[in-house]
């Protein structure tokens, strides 16, 4: 079994955590997060430029070997908190976590170096719906020529790059040679997109159940991490909240004042209090999985057949951790938008105010990845809850 | 040792193996060796170690405190048995600390550590439950003494505490919180009449106590008179603290009873249940989770909020899964063990029947704060939200409706 894990913040967190909630508020108020789904970028490019060029997050959680900065999916969780909070309409969690988590398990290290710079972005191309384990591949290989339509895609419309899964390989394609076609989406601080192929030239990555396992693999640690992000988007909606409670005044008090209102948002914080220990866990596991599969990589060392054994330990405990993650902490972003919207109430209803935005990302969140019904019933399989 | 040295758990663990070469604990497994042998180990401040020396402790770190148990258990040394006094150990010797004169500290921190003195908790009454400052046990002085007059309620150990941490008012002309004033009471004083309370269990863990004329000294009085609102939420803070249990792994709780039924039991499996078993091991997965967060922040250091959050879950969680369990169950839930009135069976609460975890676990969202309580508390000193308006803060207390 696993060592216990650590399911606090360390200094490093807290100091990251600051100097990105200072830059995002002052380059990524909501203001501006609100006038933009209405523009025809929706992706803030200038905003990504600096969070992977210049402050480096893109490769957090990339070896320093391979052009990282060779920290955890601790830290990397720790970012998505942040764009959470502020609904940053940035392709982290597709270029940063999941791509990059495809790219580890393939050892693809010059499109990892060139991701973890910030110089390239790259999208997984599978429905944002899409659960680990679950996949099904709408494109087929003739040669190196792919053909089909993958629908829905998240974080592609910025790509540079498209990972694309076929029944048998996972290759990458230059996304100048797919025609992508940008969707109406719920969620319009993550605008999705139609990814069309037609004969695209592609360079293949993996193969056979390799290819298959960097999927799954890429799914399973974005379903860990997604959860810090929608801790990010819950705390932010409780905190928002609070605020607006103790300034309006109805019936000569402080709305906040009100029981009613009161136990609602402690029930709330209490909620919040546990999706946070469940997402640092989905992350604790992340990173452990990750380390281990470095260790039994690194085939050269002996006893590896022991790290082999460990890293399918890891393996199967990060992926029962990030289904946990998806199956509380979508329940708990979505109840603390709604609870946002609610308690504001003329106003939380308004196009202007950002509680839509909110309501929006932590909807579309909590169907992306798997809906947390099909956690739930993946999670049964993996603890020996058989289905009636 | 020299005061200027920091205490390790390298020096602690060479102060119990220097203790432990001059008291044999092969020798000392019952009766008055047992307890010969725990006094010596308080006398040596190897008891509780954050106490001061002197009394029980060494000031060292709290956290230390598990090296020292762990070298004394390894050493198969009688411990001081802390499941039997938690009242004792867990709130009345914090606040003897805190507000007890050095004679009452003196007096009563030995023999409760060592368990020969249990401890009870006069707090809530018929008529102050959660709203404990309105309560009216009256305490009259009388020359040197006082002279106590009510009723309590809820008190466990209360038929075998020889002394208990009392809350009185000794003004109904001030408002609530200024006319209190907390007491030690001496169990076995005239006029103290302890009577079983029978719960919906059938069984009694708890008690109500009669107070009719009991007298008791000045000196026992803890804190001043008219701090008593200040020293009973000093006690209650510790019992916010006490509650919310050790590390338990994966499925060590209630849940893990109802996984192993659903697993065991091919017959008791619906469809619809499915998704309830697994929202509830998602619930009780995340919960234990967040207690383990909340031990890592304790150990840290950190004394954050969460447990509130800790002990609201538990408190829910544990009735919904005994309730499940039930349900699942069908026929064999309509039959019961027994209603015998009883002072509760040594057995511990997962091996109880479901009809019986579901009808105590009433208990876990009333007892020691109800939630509604806890939310309100959450409420206001976590998230800053103002309190209710109020208007029993400025009058008499004896002017309150009642």
């Amino acid at each position: 079994m696993t060592a216990a894990a650590d399911l606090l913040y360390d200094e490093t967190d807290e100091e990251l955590r600051g100097n990105l909630r200072g830059m995002l508020s002052e380059r990524s108020p909501w203001s501006k997060v609100l006038a933009r789904v209405e523009s025809p970028e929706t992706c803030d490019s200038k905003l990504w430029a600096v969070l992977a060029g210049e402050m480096g997050l893109a490769g957090l959680a990339v070896p320093e070997e391979l052009g990282g900065a060779g920290a955890t999916w601790r830290q990397v969780a720790v970012v998505l908190e942040e764009l959470g909070r502020a609904v940053a309409p940035v392709p982290y969690l597709g270029s940063a976590v999941i791509a990059t988590r495809a790219l580890l398990h393939c050892g693809e290290r010059d499109l990892l170096a060139e991701l973890a710079s910030g110089r390239q972005c790259a999208a997984l191309a599978v429905p944002f719906s899409a659960m680990a384990g679950t996949v099904t591949p709408s494109v087929s290989a003739d040669g190196d020529a792919l053909t089909g339509t993958v629908t829905s895609v998240a974080d592609a419309l910025i790509a540079d790059v498209l990972l694309v899964p076929t029944a048998d390989a996972l290759y990458a394609v230059s996304a100048a040679d797919a025609t992508r076609t940008s969707v109406v989406s719920l969620d319009m601080t993550r605008q999705l997109c139609d990814v069309a192929f037609d004969g695209a030239r592609a360079c293949r990555i993996a193969s056979g159940p390799a290819a298959v396992s960097a999927v799954t693999a890429a799914l399973t640690t974005g379903a860990a991490l997604l959860a810090s992000e929608q801790v990010g988007v819950a705390q932010w909606c409780l905190d928002t909240t609070v605020e607006y409670l103790k300034t309006r005044y109805q019936f000569g008090r402080q709305v906040g004042s009100f029981q009613a209102l009161k136990h609602r948002l402690a029930d709330l914080w209490t909620r919040i209090t546990q999706a946070r220990a469940v997402a640092r866990y989905a992350a604790a596991r992340a990173a452990d999985a990750a380390a281990r599969a470095a260790d039994a990589a690194d085939a050269a060392v002996p006893g590896a057949s022991v790290d082999a054994e460990r890293s399918v330990d890891a393996q199967q405990e990060e992926a029962i951790a990030a289904a946990l993650a998806q199956a509380y902490c979508s329940d708990a972003a979505v109840l603390a938008a709604e609870e946002c919207v609610q308690l504001h109430g003329g106003i939380g209803f308004t196009w202007e105010h950002p509680a839509h935005l909110y309501l929006k990302r932590a909807k579309s969140s909590a169907i992306a990845l798997g809906t947390p019904d099909r956690q739930r019933a993946a999670l049964a399989r993996m603890v020996d809850v058989p289905a009636a | 040792m020299t005061v200027a040295e920091p205490i390790t758990a390298a020096v602690l663990q060479k102060l119990v193996a220097e203790f432990l070469a001059a008291h044999d604990p092969r020798a000392a497994a019952d009766g008055e060796a047992r307890l010969d042998f725990l006094r010596a180990r308080f006398d040596a401040g190897l008891a509780w170690i954050h106490y001061p020396p002197g009394l029980g402790g060494l000031g060292a770190p709290r956290a230390l405190q598990p090296v020292v148990d762990a070298e004394f258990a390894a050493a198969g040394a009688p411990d001081n048995r802390p499941g039997w006094n938690a009242i004792g150990l867990g709130m009345a010797a914090p606040t003897i600390l805190r507000h007890g004169t050095d004679e009452q500290k003196h007096r009563f921190l030995r023999p409760l550590w060592t368990g020969e003195e249990i401890w009870c908790q006069l707090f809530s009454e018929p008529g102050a439950g959660s709203d404990l400052a309105g309560l009216g046990t009256r305490a009259v002085r009388d020359g040197d003494d006082w002279i106590i007059n009510g009723q309590k309620v809820w008190t466990s150990l209360a038929h075998i505490a020889r002394w208990a941490i009392l809350v009185t008012r000794h003004d109904p002309n001030l408002p609530k919180h200024e006319g209190m004033t907390y007491f030690i009471l001496d169990m076995h004083a005239p006029g103290v009449e302890v009577r079983p309370l029978r719960q919906i269990t059938g069984e009694s863990e708890f008690n109500e106590v009669f107070l009719t004329d009991v007298r008791l000294p000045d000196s026992l009085r803890l804190g001043a008179v008219g701090e008593g609102w200040t020293v009973a939420r000093s006690t209650l803070m510790n019992e916010r603290v006490s509650i919310g249990g050790g590390a338990i792994p994966r499925e060590g709780g209630a849940i893990g009873v109802l996984a192993n039924l659903w697993r065991d039991r091919p017959d008791v499996r619906t469809p619809g249940r499915h998704d309830d078993v697994m929202r509830a091991w998602v619930d009780a997965e995340a919960a234990r989770l967040t207690a383990t967060r909340f031990r890592q922040q304790l150990a840290a250091g950190e004394v954050g909020p969460d447990g509130s959050a800790v002990k609201l879950t538990f408190a829910t969680l544990m009735q919904r899964i005994a309730g499940l369990e039930l349900e699942m169950r069908g026929e064999e839930s309509l039959r019961h063990e027994d209603w015998d009135l009883g002072r509760g069976r040594d057995v511990p609460f997962l091996n109880r029947i479901a009809g019986y975890r579901y009808l105590r676990s009433k208990g876990n969202s009333i007892e020691g704060g109800t939630s509604e309580i806890l939310r309100n508390i959450i409420s206001e000193r976590v998230l800053g939200l103002p309190s209710e308006p109020r208007s029993d803060k400025d009058i008499p207390w004896k002017d309150l409706p009642r």
